[in-house]
């Protein structure tokens, strides 16, 4: 026979107004199993603990059931008192008389009553408990970072200063990311490069860092503080360890024409590039694609085409030859921080996307994205830093800019908000005004969305002590009529339709996440939403963990994110995964799936339909080593306990414990009796 | 094919040019048009802005109609009257609430099972059957498409063509062998049915469309709408105010027969007030 323990709480007055307290634990009191029964004023108090405590040593209880909050609230603090007194602390479990009852209910002796049932179905299953016993497991200090954008920086030196390894892999030829292509910063308009050039370095140079550009993320494998992740090193054809970046090859490469990445399109780089002087590393990739040798050995060449790239070489660093290499590094946390990309709009669109083509994006040329704009601003842009419209290299004198493109627009484009639009819009107006003091800036916006610090005031500045025109209102469409484009719009503050002539125009397109996000987070199991930004674990309190243990976010891969806020992001991941690593081993609740593998007939519908990617399969053999069958077994690192797997096993071989079928039973048949 | 034809007012009347070159293209292609038996008023441009329940309920009779006459798809050719029948079926396949109360008022059985389609997306089907049967070369004609608002908005109600940078008119021109210029004018507004209230307003519109078109090269105007036609062609005297040659107004139906070698007259093009004929006999000259 059961010697349970019942222990009501009144709450206060919380659960003592509604349900009478004294009547549940003496209705409790008769219940078979039930060896001890009492009421309190406050369980969750030193003395209530006490009361427990003691009556587990005297009455010599072998579960306790205590009558109280939600579980959420206090199964912690109840369980460590058991296991003050002695008894395994998962006998303890609660029945939520409040939350469930007291708190929803107003006629006293009908909440009493379900107080009752609430009780005997806890104690129907605290029968059928069993000890558990905490799951611990080791902890790699290391960590792995996938993006080199100003997040993946922020947390790779974050947590190497704090004392970890970091392995960071970008899958560009060099770190930086966006950041290094933009001009200026808001709200302070310091030079992007100036700030993040530094930080690149200190990468390059860290102990504790190792840096695969270049690379990507091929497999990833196991759970929290012990995860195997293979890498692939894409073939730079170039050998980085007799490179020293002199830029002879560059300079001989006979292909120049082709538009360069970095500059948005706007400027032109050779097959053999680096994409821009301060990369880091700072060692040449060659564009297979568009490489006089690559191209003719593809079409069947058996003669060397080109090679001039080589023969410029003086340290025989160019190697034809070079393929994929991979490597597999243990980690025991990964950050992702892989960033976003523009909305392409105009013709050519990604991913079924349509819609803006009134725009003219990439058929009229002076018509150009946010990023095109950095470029033409920054001093290390195609232009020297000069504002020259693509078509013909004049000197723009009227700029028109369209915020929300593909933003704030659930019919043709996203629906949420890209939230840094507002502010580099208004930071373009200010750096036009600067370069070109007669050019009229004008500006089509939904709002002004400046919340920040300095943000408004920044806006503020660019209205009104650089000039820039802003229109409420959006444009219905673009068109190039002879030397000049024609903007419809329409300003909804006068309620007049405007036609505007412009000399260029720049269109603030929406952020999204980088391709193959999905792929990646399909790898990583962690989940993302409709538009393929990252989902955290809760959007308020756990801001930049996944709901996969040891997966930590970071920057506009989760939802568009200025610098500021990127960098925060990194830092909190960081901090987290420093408190992860702080412990040689980690603790959890052993409530994970067990697979009976006498029972299992391998059928492995609880492998596919696990969200987390824990169970994996499990030969069984004879002494002898002859395969007898495979079966699943769930990886107690991985599991998170849902139960998922225990509600599809059709042979009922995989129990989730603390919630076994038994014990689910044992509560419905309780109440139905 | 047999689809079933809703000509509205339009078509009976003002644009009797319309339904003449529609019948005869259709006659050429195979296309069997039957005319719904007993059809009403769609409501077009008065009812949606006198009483909503009525705006539905008054396309909805002709869609029960077509439904009742063992029709799956309604062609109306009037882009008024193609806009007014593909809302109502729209609004009431959204909403049961006003499914219920249009199924009260029309007092018949109603299964909101009829497909709506216009002239251009019939024709854009039929474009190969254009293709192979094409006896004239239209190739030297340069032709503006002009859309207007109707044909291709809203989105959600008509959703056969992109209501931004359509194309199913240029892929119909084209099948026809004639050549649709880039401009960009293609979706404003022609002042719609101000051309009685608000003359000055149409003939500014129209103006600035005709100029872009000629601009661009266009040799004629190719509409989907009676009362783009009329706006544009009927109104187009008054919009050339500096000696302009005036460009003819084609219905898309029109630009087809003459590619399939129908006599201008079967088509119609006696009834413009832009003479077309010239146009026509020009390619009737460059025979295939």
């Amino acid at each position: 026979m059961a010697r349970i323990g019942v222990f009501v709480c009144h709450c206060g007055e919380n659960i003592g107004r509604t349900v009478d307290c004294a009547r549940v634990a003496e209705a409790l009191r008769e219940h078979p199993g039930v060896a001890h029964s009492v009421d309190y004023k406050y369980m969750c108090s030193d003395p209530g603990q006490a009361l427990i405590k003691q009556a587990i040593v005297e009455k010599r209880l072998d579960g306790v059931v205590v009558a109280a909050c939600s579980p959420h609230m206090h199964e912690k603090t109840f369980r460590r008192a058991c296991a003050g007194a002695g008894l395994n602390p998962f006998l303890c479990e609660m029945a939520n008389v409040r939350e469930h009852c007291s708190w929803i209910h107003e006629d006293r002796a009908r909440a009493t009553d379900k107080a009752i049932d609430l009780a005997r179905t806890i104690v129907e299953k605290v029968k059928h408990n069993r000890p558990l016993q905490t799951i611990r497991i080791p902890v790699t200090r290391r960590a792995l970072v996938i993006g080199g954008g100003i997040a993946g920086i922020q947390a790779a030196l974050d947590i190497a200063d704090g004392g970890a390894e970091v392995v960071l892999v970008e899958k560009e030829p060099s770190i930086g990311g966006h950041m290094s292509q933009l001009s200026e910063t808001f709200p302070t308009l310091d030079c992007s490069q100036c700030i993040l050039t530094p930080r690149m370095v200190e990468v390059y140079q860290h102990p504790r860092i190792k840096l695969l550009a270049f690379s990507e993320v091929d497999e990833v494998s196991g759970y929290i503080g012990n995860f195997t992740v293979k890498i692939r090193q894409k073939a730079r054809a170039v050998d980085t360890s007799k490179c020293n970046g002199c830029g002879a090859c560059t300079t001989a490469c006979i292909q120049r024409k082709i538009p360069s990445e970095f500059d948005e399109r706007l400027g032109m780089r050779s097959a053999i590039y680096v994409p821009f002087p301060q990369a880091v590393p700072n060692t040449p990739v060659i564009d297979r694609a568009n490489c006089a040798y690559f191209k003719a050995k593809a079409k069947g060449a058996t003669k060397a085409a080109c090679g001039k790239c080589a023969q410029a070489c003086s340290r025989e660093a160019i190697d034809f030859d070079q393929q994929d290499s991979f490597l597999t590094e243990r980690v025991g946390a990964i950050v992702v921080a892989t960033g976003f990309q523009l909305y392409q709009i105009g013709a050519d669109q990604p991913q079924g996307l349509t819609g803006y083509g009134e725009y003219g994006y990439g058929t009229v040329p002076d018509v150009i994205d946010g990023l095109q704009f950095e470029r033409l601003a920054s001093a290390s842009g195609p232009t020297g830093g000069k504002i020259l419209r693509p078509s013909d290299g004049k000197e723009p004198k009227r700029i028109v800019f369209l915020q929300c493109v593909g933003s704030r627009d659930p019919a043709k484009g996203m629906a949420y908000c890209s939230k840094i639009c507002c502010m580099y819009v208004a930071k373009h107006t200010m750096l036009y005004r600067h370069k070109v003091h007669d050019g009229q800036a004008t500006v089509f916006y939904m709002d002004i969305r400046a919340a920040g610090k300095g943000y408004d005031e920044f806006t503020r500045r660019a209205i009104e002590e650089d000039g820039a025109r802003y229109v409420r209102g959006r444009v219905a469409r673009l068109y190039r009529d002879g030397d000049v484009i024609k903007v419809h719009g329409f300003d909804t503050l006068s309620g007049e339709p405007l036609v505007l002539d412009a000399d260029m125009v720049v269109l603030a397109t929406a952020m999204r996440p980088q391709p193959g996000i999905e792929a990646l987070a399909q790898k990583l199991s962690v989940s993302y939403d409709q538009h393929g930004f990252i989902n955290e674990a809760h959007p308020k309190l756990r801001p930049v963990e996944t709901n996969t243990a040891g997966v930590f976010v970071a920057g506009a891969c989760q939802a568009p994110r200025d610098i500021p806020d990127s960098v925060a992001m990194a830092s909190a991941a960081a901090a987290k995964i420093l408190g992860l690593f702080s412990q040689a081993e980690l603790e959890r609740e052993p409530i994970v799936a067990r697979v009976d593998a006498s029972l299992c007939a391998g059928c492995f519908h609880c492998e596919r339909v696990c969200p987390y990617g824990a169970v994996e399969r499990k030969e069984i053999r004879d002494r002898k080593g002859t395969l007898l069958k495979v079966v699943a077994e769930v990886n107690p690192g991985v599991c998170q306990g849902c139960g998922t797997c225990q509600a599809t096993c059709p042979s009922k071989s995989v129990e989730l414990d603390g919630f076994t079928d038994q014990q689910i039973w044992a509560e419905i048949n309780a109440l139905a009796l | 094919m047999r689809i079933g034809y809703y000509p509205g007012c339009s078509l009976h009347a003002t644009a009797r040019e319309l339904d003449e070159s529609l019948r005869a293209v259709a006659s050429a292609l195979d296309l069997e048009l039957q005319e719904l038996d007993d059809w009403s008023c769609c409501g077009a441009t008065s009812a949606h802005a006198t009483n909503h329940l009525l705006s539905l309920a008054l396309p909805a009779r002709n869609l029960a109609l077509a439904e009742a006459q063992g029709h799956d798809r309604v062609l109306a050719p009037c882009a008024a009257c193609y806009n007014r029948l593909a809302t109502a079926r729209h609004g009431i396949a959204a909403d049961s609430a006003v499914a219920a109360r249009v199924a009260r008022v029309l007092d018949r059985p109603f299964a909101n099972r009829v497909a709506v389609a216009n002239l251009v997306e019939v024709l854009r089907e039929l474009g190969p059957t254009i293709k192979a049967k094409t006896v004239r070369s239209l190739a030297s004609l340069k032709v503006a498409c002009y859309y207007g608002c109707l044909l291709v908005r809203p989105a959600e109600v008509v959703g056969f063509d992109d209501p931004e940078q359509p194309t199913s008119m240029e892929e119909v021109v084209r099948a026809t062998g004639a050549t649709p210029v880039a401009w960009q004018m293609r979706l404003e507004c022609c002042g719609g049915a101000f051309s009685l209230a608000r003359t000055a307003s149409v003939v500014r519109l129209g103006r600035a469309i005709l100029d872009d078109a000629r601009r661009a090269g266009a040799e004629a105007l190719v509409v989907a709408c009676p009362m783009c036609h009329s706006n544009l062609d009927f109104r187009q005297s008054a919009m050339l105010e500096r000696g302009e040659k005036p460009l003819p107004v084609l219905y898309l139906s029109e630009l087809v027969g003459l590619a399939l070698g129908l006599a201008p007259g079967t088509l119609g093009l006696q009834r413009h007030f832009v003479d077309a004929r010239p146009l026509a006999a020009r390619t009737a000259a460059e025979v295939r």
